[in-house]
């Protein structure tokens, strides 16, 4: 599958090209090339530092989408040395844009929900796109309260572009569904850790957003309508979603200024297409650290400060 | 019938237009008949030719709801623009216009008064401020109502319209949905009573937040109530939507609300119900 490349990315390609075609030569002929290898080398390392380290917020969405971007699946598979996949909601269907499983992260058991896209196609098609049902967000919920019964922290994974907007979603209670996840994840009596991986489009994505913590990667994106529909409304054309996304401020380090995330993990080299490992690591260890924190709170005051940091979130004035 | 009317109108401008006050004459935008505006607030502000729900303002559903006099709270409280959100116009100059236009400080008003022999907190969205987007404003307004319904144990009351979580907040509005609802688990948790109105429109974030969470819910005859937008999702689907798709008839008929009431019914059913549930003071 061709690889795709983000114009800001293009000058790294053609470095990276650049050495390959030199390894090759040097290997070929036997010339030594060493010298010259490194220091394109150091310069490629610089070249990356600097172009992911100086990103707009349309430059940021865009690697969030990236297709190269770890999911869901592939981070419980890095991370995971057990995972035991649900499925079903129990009324009507499986949906296929979120799963929900029980998985083993070291020494905790925890129960993960996440959306889930597809890298091509038909993968996508088999997703939905990672945009769910209702039927998604009520096997979400089946799986959280099997958390809470048996005493699990629920880890939740967040990477959609949005809730379906179909006639079946309308029809089976999309809003009912996202509005009933808000309610019961406010006061499950277990820790819930969220993770921003990806996008996190709206309601689509609160709908499995609500939790103790909140971690976002450093290239994701998170907001009320994604900078192509903010667009489209306020500014009449979709084409400028770039300034869609300024004027939002949707990217991780806005939310973490703006007291909705709560840890910022950046992205080693400073994209999580390039290094899943390294990332799929430092999330981890992330993980790890607040599920120890978490772990030791008991469960009322848990609810307690759960319900008070989603109380303070906003701003306004008043006399 | 509309020809008699037609008629009156033109004879009326023709002679006295200058003392005819302004919308004296109202078109019903559904079976577009002309109706007198005494007779039409009289009516709950119903077309009394096709029963058409006109959109309100708050002001109206106090009227309509509350017994004698109310005490509204958290009159004040506004938008401080967290994100210095510009469009075509400034955010902060739109909500001015909204203040100038409403006379309110923000998209719902929250009052504590009496419904019969019950004292009730009211929330009450207002379509005509930002289109009733929620933001940091409407979300604490409805937080703290529950709050205050919780703590006095009085039974919540929360007539919805609007158009969705606020744009120009961004994220901010979406947590708004989470701080709600949070709050309502709470309320919830120590035995509050809650009624959600639903009203024309309620959409997106405000359904899937606060809405959809009541005890009972109501919805007025052919409101508009659902979770994505009919253009999003004609443009998803690439197909026409179906006769009646999102109204309050296709919403209970699919099982998401308790019952649809008229406007000129609604305080007599919301009495009942709270002779039936809030009998414990």
């Amino acid at each position: 599958m061709a690889k795709l490349t983000l114009e800001f990315e293009k000058p790294i390609l053609e470095l990276e090209q650049k050495i390959d075609e030199m390894r090759e030569l040097s290997r070929v002929n036997g010339v030594d090339l060493i010298d010259e290898i490194q220091k394109l080398d150091e310069k490629l390392n610089k070249l990356v530092k600097k172009t992911y380290s100086n990103l707009n917020r349309w430059q940021r969405v865009q690697l969030a989408r990236h297709p190269d971007r770890p999911y869901t699946l592939d981070y419980l598979d890095k991370m995971c040395s057990e995972f035991i996949e649900i499925h079903g909601d129990r009324h009507f269907a499986d949906d296929k844009s979120i799963i929900a499983g029980f998985a083993t992260i070291e020494k905790h058991k925890v129960v993960v929900i996440g959306h889930q896209k597809g890298r091509n196609i038909k993968e996508n098609v088999y997703r939905n796109f990672g945009s769910p049902h209702p039927e998604g967000y009520r096997k979400a919920l089946r799986a959280m309260k099997l958390a809470e019964k048996f005493n699990k922290p629920v880890i939740s994974f967040i990477d959609t572009q949005g809730a379906y907007p179909g006639i079946g979603a309308e029809e089976r209670g999309q809003a009912e569904a996202i509005a009933r996840n808000l309610f019961e994840m406010s006061r499950l009596r277990t820790p819930i850790l969220i993770c921003v991986i990806g996008e996190g489009a709206s309601g689509g994505a609160l709908g499995i957003g609500v939790g103790d913590r909140n971690i976002v990667l450093e290239n994701t994106w998170y907001s009320v309508i994604s900078p192509e529909g903010c667009a489209s409304i306020l500014y009449r054309d979709a084409g400028k979603a770039n300034i869609a996304a300024e004027s939002m401020k949707v990217t991780a380090q806005d939310l973490y200024e703006l007291g909705v995330a709560d840890e910022l993990v950046t992205e080693p080299d400073g994209s999580a297409h390039r290094n899943p490992d390294a990332t799929a690591k430092k999330l981890k260890s992330a993980i790890l650290r607040n599920l120890d924190e978490l772990c030791a709170i008991p469960a009322d005051e848990l609810v307690r400060l759960r319900i008070e940091k989603y109380s303070k979130m906003g701003s306004w004035d008043e006399e | 019938m509309v020809d008699w009317f037609r008629r009156t109108k033109t004879g009326l401008l023709s002679t006295e237009k200058k003392v005819i006050p302004d919308g004296l004459w109202i078109k019903c935008p559904k079976c577009s008949e002309y109706l007198y505006k005494r007779e039409l607030e009289r009516n709950f502000w119903i077309c009394t030719q096709c029963q058409y729900h006109f959109r309100i303002s708050s002001s109206n559903y106090f009227t309509i709801l509350i017994d004698g006099d109310y005490e509204e709270f958290n009159q004040k409280m506004k938008s401080n623009d967290p994100l210095k959100f510009k469009d075509s116009k400034r955010y902060s100059d739109r909500v001015k216009e909204a203040h100038a236009k409403t006379g309110l400080y923000d998209a719902v008003v929250t009052v504590e008064g009496d419904i019969d022999k019950h004292r009730v907190v009211l929330c009450v969205m207002d379509f005509n401020f930002v289109g009733g987007s929620m933001g940091s404003v409407v979300g604490e307004k409805i937080s703290r109502a529950i709050d205050r319904a919780r703590e006095k144990k009085l039974p919540l009351i929360i007539v919805s319209s609007s158009g969705g979580a606020r744009m120009q907040e961004g994220v901010l509005s979406l947590m708004q949905m989470a701080k709600t609802s949070a709050k309502l688990a709470q309320f919830h948790g120590e035995g509050g009573f809650f009624i959600s109105i639903l009203t024309d429109p309620t959409t997106g974030g405000t359904t899937a937040s606060f809405a959809m969470l009541g005890d009972i819910i109501i919805a007025e005859p052919g409101a508009l109530i659902g979770f994505a937008g009919e253009r999003v999702i004609k443009q998803t689907i690439g197909k026409d939507l179906p006769e009646g798709f999102q109204r309050a008839e296709f919403l209970l008929e699919k099982g998401f609300v308790d019952m649809i009431i008229g406007r000129s019914e609604i305080k007599k059913t919301i009495i009942k119900l709270l002779d039936f549930f809030n009998d414990k003071n």
